[in-house]
């Protein structure tokens, strides 16, 4: 089934009785010759484009729960390319460039907004390092454009900008950032990779990974042993779990990060707004709601909900820079488990153990990199070469300390980031 | 989350800041292998449950505590002083 304006009218014109499932919930084989295990936005985006980009035919992909029910139904869906080191640039300027591509290519409405984003400043330090940010994005490719404070002004009046702790004096504009609807990039992705014969399976929880000489050759679940050629590990915040089934210890630490949305309101916050001094960010839904989140709890955590503490901090920092959203009421907040590395950098890598790779690590910022972290992983899978935008991903960077991506600059050692 | 600090009793979670695993108590010797430091400074079991980790009291007594603790529940069960109980964790 495409989708088309036609068709809508078509189906509206006839009782919309002509819509079909968008996937099929086929029974597992018992072979594969690969197998994603996680059916978020990672590892759909990673099936689509194995089979996509490289032709292959015979792919699973194993959800313990429903797709798209873990940390991609759960974010706030920022898309944005204004990294600064090497390592992180290309590649984000990589995924970027694949979104705005992907409506058309999944054939699927993923209400990708480039609204714009604008990271506020509030000294004369802070403008240098925006300013340098928005060279290395200019150098990448990306756009990136310095405002003053009355170009901030013109473009988010409602800010308070005469605040005494931290008066607005500038912002950097990345023009091509905006969001997306998260759940609808998980669904496109997995109707795509449906499409060219990849079996989603859910409520199929992996249990173990089964080993010999070196080689994965199958996985235990709770729908069965499948056996496959290849595994790819790709589950976010349950990564250590997964690797403890290969008998590895990632340098990865769970954490939980809290988002917030109001009810639905009149149009008013136009772009994705970031105040790093209070540690607050915000954007607008299609909805209305204001989708508005903060910093980590920073402690370990699975609970998938955090804790009064920062969401005080959160709301302290939203009235700080935006007095207006004082009266709207705050609907639901929600947690996401961050699979937190030392230097705040991702992972797309090997294992030690043959044919077995693994993505994770995305820490906070996963969202924006769903199709470029799958599209380098399925590289990686099926070619057994690192693609060149994500060559600096490497699980060993922190026993070595060499290519370590600490894009805050403050270190690399769990918990700093 | 409040963490009942064996000195100064039950307290709020922010009067506490939270270091990481209790695994880096146990620092290795200076001569330790490439891979055990690796595995002691990056590496973690990352347990989804209980866990012991490390907590520095910092709006209270200044102590460092070893907090016995569940990640999926945020159920505090016990926080012990770093001193007393340095030597048996493992």
């Amino acid at each position: 089934m495409r989708f088309s304006g036609l068709k809508i009218l078509k189906e509206g014109l006839t009782g919309n009785k002509g819509w079909t499932n968008h996937w099929r919930d086929p029974e597992p084989k018992q072979e594969y010759d690969i197998l994603i295990i996680g059916g978020g936005g990672h590892g759909l985006s990673t099936a689509y484009y194995l089979a996509k980009n490289h032709g292959l035919k015979n792919i699973a992909v194993l959800e313990k729960g429903y797709l798209g029910g873990g940390n991609v139904g759960r974010n706030t869906t920022i898309v944005r390319a204004n990294y600064f080191l090497p390592g992180n640039s290309e590649f984000y300027s990589h995924s970027l460039k694949l979104w705005e591509g992907l409506e058309h290519d999944l054939n699927y409405n993923v209400m990708h907004s480039q609204r714009g984003l604008i990271n506020l400043f509030h000294s004369d330090g802070q403008r240098d390092a925006f300013a340098r940010r928005g060279n290395a994005m200019i150098n990448q490719g990306d756009d990136a454009i310095l405002l003053d404070r009355d170009g901030v002004r013109d473009l988010l009046p409602y800010l308070d900008f005469e605040q005494t702790r931290f008066p607005i004096y500038g912002g950097l504009y990345h023009p091509r950032g905006g969001s997306a609807r998260h759940d609808a990039v998980a669904w496109g992705y997995a109707r795509g990779a449906d499409t060219r014969g990849v079996d989603l399976i859910q409520n199929c929880e992996v249990t173990g990974i089964d080993i010999e000489q070196g080689r994965v050759t199958s996985v235990q679940t709770t729908r069965g042993t499948i056996n496959a050629k290849k595994v790819g590990i790709v589950v976010a915040g349950r990564s250590g779990q997964l690797a403890a089934m290969a008998g590895m210890r990632l340098p990865i630490e769970s954490h939980i990060l809290q988002a917030f949305v109001t009810e639905g309101l009149k149009p008013c916050i136009d772009h994705v707004v970031s105040f790093g001094m209070g540690h607050f960010y915000i954007s607008q839904s299609d909805k209305g709601g204001l989708v508005f989140g903060g910093d980590l709890d920073f402690y370990a955590s699975y609970a998938q909900r955090g804790n009064l503490p920062m969401k005080e901090h959160v709301m302290e920092a939203g009235m700080t820079l935006m007095p207006m959203i004082g009266k709207a009421r705050v609907l639901r907040s929600w947690g996401g488990i961050m699979d937190m590395t030392p230097d705040g950098s991702p992972i797309i890598d090997k294992t030690e153990i043959d044919g077995l790779y693994i993505d994770c690590g995305w820490c906070y910022g996963g969202f924006k990199a769903v199709p470029a972290s799958g599209y380098c992983f399925a590289h990686l899978i099926a070619t057994d070469q690192h693609h060149e935008v994500a060559s600096g991903f490497r699980l060993n960077r922190f026993k070595t300390g060499y290519g370590l991506i600490d894009e805050e600059g403050t270190g690399s050692q769990h918990n700093l980031h | 989350m409040r963490i009942p600090c064996p000195i100064c009793g039950e307290r709020d979670r922010r009067e506490f800041y939270y270091v990481g695993d209790a695994e880096i108590v146990n620092r290795p010797s200076p001569d330790a292998s490439e891979d055990l430091w690796n595995d002691y400074l990056h590496n973690r079991e990352n347990p989804a449950g209980v866990t012991k980790d490390l907590w520095y009291h910092e709006s209270g007594c200044n102590s460092w505590l070893i907090v016995t603790r569940n990640t999926v529940t945020h159920e505090v069960e016990s926080a012990e002083l770093t001193v007393d109980i340095k030597g048996d964790l493992s």
